[in-house]
């Protein structure tokens, strides 16, 4: 075999510091082969090796007594009660969806997928935060429509629901939108599977679609910025086929339910690469593949491309000797390649042949052990202090509120997702009693009386004026918006999305904001059980807003406790739980960015002491049947929560008379749209509400009775009175109007 | 009454209609492969919702090349009862056991959502217990659910009262504005000529619990049992 010979330029070419280059050639003890120089590069990557994330994602708390799996696997998996457990991951698609949309975003979402089904679990519902460019950025309706009809394109065809998410739009992701896709599955306890390859002998086996070139080098593309070049990329994307892996969920999980194997794990990043030395890895063992023997789409391709293919809907599995005919059977009935590929060895080092000939020899310890880790320097921006300064005093106030109110409901960011979301399949598998557009969408567990509740949440505004602050408001808006539900927040995974950590300031961006998350998490009492980091989130040179997006998972013991965000019935009384957390505050606000045009000032600050007692108020008023609905303030304050509650509701709109929760004094836009952490608005059946005034004051929840439901206006005394049929047009129509997209 | 759910590779509402069969409807359902030849045993079919073969070529053109396929058109021929949903109304056209074809909405995007169809005939086993002109608040999930013919056959339909379900708004009126797809002439649902075999693009199992915001599906389900009840008594 003649293949390229190995110099430290090349090593470059392939991403690897001269450092980096120097430990590989420690390792080896020679030169190494090609094949070998494309398996460190890969494995070392940023992408999956989290060279520069480790040492700080240590900080995250990832035990508790529910948690049966944390990071490190394919997905985290939480224990739900009466045998069942919940497994669950977010991680990012961005770099590939910029470059092809459709296809980058419908294989994020299958890879989430099959992270999840990997570990036995049957995927029931998905999730996805979006960030695009400005609305009126000319790729920007682009990619919203390919994004969105990829993930509808790849999660409507393999049958699971994608029930909620987030979109959102801002000038920083003009070159660099997010993708971030969410699984969750539910698996009995002892049905869960692991990426292991233990035991000496046994066979490893490849399973799902042929190998071909695609994707090859995409954990690497993944681990560099953008620049104008980026086309030229293209071909790095890989192409989904979700009748494939429909086949291969259904085929894994048949032969999960037999005890023929030991471990199986999906070939996501860096294919048959990760998966091979990730499996043997935590088995502490290692293997010899025959690349020969794996199924191939192209004629001629080289063991590096057989090694670092991305191609998609395979998995590998290792098998217990003797049961191999079984796995062939079932894989075989649902029509997908399977193939015995190498055996599990005791030696700790992966061996690869093609030809007869060993075209890798690695020892696996060195190569995951050995994996640099960095601590790379961080340092607050010079331009922080600026970016916190706001004299609200000195904005012009909008002459007519009626009208800015309006203006903000109608807003992209803040106007009904319904153009996204009826693209999705959402209602398929029967389990969703809460559908998109509530604060959390609830599912039902069948064969039990549980409950599901799901978010994702971060507020990209308040991470770049204050990482901390922004990553504990990310971790408790979510953690609010499944209480509201009536869900105890249970675990979280996180994806972390940031610009290039070569970078003092982003890595100092990246440092606080997991500070931030960490902090809350152990507050709360809520687990980071997996996720995913995304850095050189920059096209040419210009970074993102740090944006750690959060995925909650909350569980409801009774389903039929579960509440929605809108109102339910004229006469109800409204209340304002956590009133004492309203305050002037315009930093990061919608309303400062969409009418002032201003992103800037301190974002509202989180008291986790509240946060938790509010988590635990929420849960036991929706469990004692106290309330009609909860909704959090968030984006566009006071104003814009009341509003939500008024016009959501399926049923059509309903108006709602409220006193003005702020001081007199505070001028009126500022009170209608600052924002504030820790308030939610309640509404009540007339007759609990001395029990939800009671509830509060056993958490000591601060609560201002504010108005009753009902009429065809929304009013807030004194300040503003907006027909709420009006608002809701306004709101409906935004989203395809701000994106000139076709209703 | 036994119902048999078919399942083809990329079938994804099996698990649905089952669900909805036998824990909602108490009808004893059992799955069957597509590679099955026989029926035998079965009082009625229920084709599923899904991607079958991915849809890559035309929606239900690869599954009706399936083994199973030619059981159930003795099945249908000998007046058994089916019924296909969404996918499988799709493939019951493409097999020829219902005349039109499908195209991409109008809207060129999947639609999911939940809509209003009206009820147009009584005669299929499916509908028998739900008047002529009973609104049904039903989901619809599909990319090409476009009922599509030409004008003879669309008159020959609704003069044979071969249109089973019309899109319609809450009051019944098959406006155009309630229609999700752009189907000719608001057609949601169709019967053959004999009306045991019945195709439509909206998912009954999708909403047979009140839970699920709606139980009118089950109305669907109960006149299947109801039938073999009525038939055996």
């Amino acid at each position: 075999m003649r293949e390229k010979k190995v110099t430290p330029e090349l090593a470059r070419e392939h991403g690897l510091s001269p450092e980096e280059y120097g430990k590989v050639l420690e390792i080896i003890g020679r030169t190494p082969t090609l094949t070998e120089l494309g398996i460190f590069s890969v494995m070392w990557s940023e992408h999956c090796s989290y060279k520069s994330s480790r040492i700080h994602l240590r900080k995250f708390p990832t035990t508790g007594p529910r948690v049966l799996q944390g990071p490190g696997e394919n997905a985290g998996i939480v224990d739900i009660g009466g045998g069942l457990a919940v497994a669950f991951k977010m991680e990012s698609h961005n770099h590939p969806s910029f470059i092809e949309p459709y296809q980058g975003a419908a294989t994020g979402v299958g890879g989430i997928l099959r992270d999840v089904f990997t570990m036995g679990a049957r995927p029931i519902a998905s999730l996805d935060s979006l960030r695009f460019g400005r609305p009126d950025h000319p790729r920007t309706r682009y990619l919203v429509s390919g994004v969105v009809s990829g993930i509808a394109g790849y999660g409507n065809c393999i049958g699971v629901p994608t029930v909620g998410g987030e979109v959102s739009f801002d000038e920083c992701y003009d070159g660099n939108i997010l993708v971030n896709a969410f699984t969750l599955g539910v698996v009995r306890h002892e049905r869960i599977w692991r990426g292991t390859a233990s035991g000496v002998g046994n066979p490893v086996i490849y399973v799902g679609s042929k190998t071909g070139r695609d994707g090859i080098h995409g954990a690497t593309m993944a681990s560099g910025e953008f620049d104008e070049k980026s086309e030229e990329k293209r071909p790095t994307v890989q192409v989904g086929d979700p009748f494939t892996e429909k086949l291969l969920l259904e085929a894994c999980l048949e032969l999960m339910r037999t005890d023929a194997i030991v471990g199986i794990q999906d070939m996501g990043a860096a294919g048959l690469t990760s998966s091979s030395f990730e499996m043997a890895s935590r088995a502490g063992t290692g293997f010899l593949m025959d690349l020969d023997r794996v199924p191939q789409r192209e004629e001629g391709m080289t063991p590096y491309e057989l090694m670092l293919s991305e191609s998609q809907e395979r998995m590998l599995i290792v098998a217990k000797k003797g049961r191999e005919e079984e796995v062939r059977r079932i894989f075989e009935k649902w029509d997908l390649d399977v193939s015995v590929i190498g055996e599990v060895t005791g030696d700790g080092v992966g061996r690869v042949r093609w030809r007869g000939e060993t075209v890798a020899e690695i020892p696996i310890a060195a190569l995951t052990d050995r994996a640099p880790v960095y601590d790379r320097p961080a340092e607050r921006p010079g331009e922080q202090d600026a970016l916190l300064r706001l004299d609200p005093a000195g904005l012009p106030a909008p002459p007519d509120l009626g009208e800015t109110w309006l203006r903000l409901m109608g807003c992209p960011e803040m106007a009904d997702k319904k153009w996204v979301y009826r693209q999705y399949d959402h209602m398929i598998r029967t389990n969703t009693l809460v559908l998109p557009g509530s604060d959390a969408a609830v599912l039902r567990v069948k064969g039990t009386r549980k409950g599901i509740a799901l978010s994702v949440d971060c507020n990209n505004r308040y991470c770049f004026l204050d990482p901390y602050a922004g990553g504990m408001a990310a971790v408790c808006e979510a953690a609010r918006n499944v209480a509201c539900a009536g869900a105890e927040p249970i675990g979280l995974s996180d994806c972390l999305n940031f610009g290039n950590p070569e970078k003092p300031e982003v890595m100092w961006q990246f440092r606080s904001a997991i500070e931030g998350m960490a902090k809350a998490c152990e507050a709360l009492g809520i687990p980071v059980v997996s996720g995913n980091v995304s850095f050189y989130n920059e096209t040419t040179g210009k970074g993102i807003h740090p944006t750690p997006t959060v995925a909650m998972v909350g569980l409801l013991e009774d389903v039929s406790k579960r509440r929605v965000q809108w109102f339910a019935a004229e006469g109800d009384p409204v209340l304002l739980a956590g009133a004492d957390r309203l305050g002037v505050c315009l930093g990061g606000s919608l309303y400062l960015k969409e009418i002032h045009g201003k992103v800037a000032g301190a974002p509202p600050p989180v008291d986790l002491d509240h946060e938790a007692r509010l988590l635990g108020f929420l849960r036991e008023a929706a469990a004692a049947d106290l309330l009609s609905s909860a909704h959090d303030l968030a984006e566009g304050g006071f104003a814009c929560a009341l509003a939500e509650s008024c016009i959501t509701r399926p049923g059509g709109p309903i108006g709602a008379r409220v006193r003005n929760p702020f001081p007199e004094s505070v001028r009126p836009d500022f009170a209608m749209f600052s924002e504030c952490q820790g308030a939610v608005l309640l509404s009540c059946p007339p007759a609990k509400l001395e029990g939800l005034l009671a509830m509060g004051r056993r958490f000591r929840i601060t609560m201002n009775e504010l108005g009753i439901v009902g009429g065809e206006s929304i009013e807030i005394e004194g300040i503003a009175c907006v027909g709420a049929p009006e608002l809701r047009t306004a709101w409906s129509a935004g989203f395809a109007r701000g994106l000139g997209l076709e209703g | 009454m036994k119902a048999a759910v078919l399942v083809f590779p990329g079938s994804n509402c099996d698990h649905d209609a089952y669900y909805a069969l036998k824990h909602v409807a108490g009808i004893d359902a059992e799955f069957v492969w597509h590679k099955a030849s026989s029926l035998d045993g079965f009082d009625a079919v229920v084709i599923p919702g899904g991607f079958t073969y991915g849809d890559y070529l035309r929606t239900g053109a690869m599954a009706k090349l399936s083994p199973v396929m030619g059981a159930v058109r003795r099945f249908a021929d000998a007046g058994g009862p089916v019924i296909g949903i969404c996918n499988g109304f799709q493939i019951l056209l493409e097999a020829g056991l219902l005349p039109g074809a499908m195209i991409v909405n109008e809207s060129l995007r999947f639609v999911c959502d939940h809509v209003h169809v009206r009820t147009e005939t009584e005669r299929t086993p499916f509908t028998r217990g739900i008047p002529e002109g009973t609104v049904l608040k039903i989901p619809v999930a599909h990319y090409q659910g476009n009922y599509f013919a030409d004008e003879a056959t669309l008159d020959a339909l609704e003069a044979r009262g071969q249109v089973v379900f019309r899109y319609c708004d809450p009051d019944g009126d098959a406006t155009r504005e309630s229609n999700p797809n752009g189907s000719a002439r608001n057609i949601a649902g169709i019967c053959n000529e004999r009306g045991n075999v019945v195709g439509m693009m909206p998912h009954p199992e999708r909403c047979a619990e009140e839970v699920l915001g709606s139980a009118d599906g089950k109305r669907i389900f109960d006149a299947m049992a109801a039938r073999r009840r009525g038939r055996s008594a």
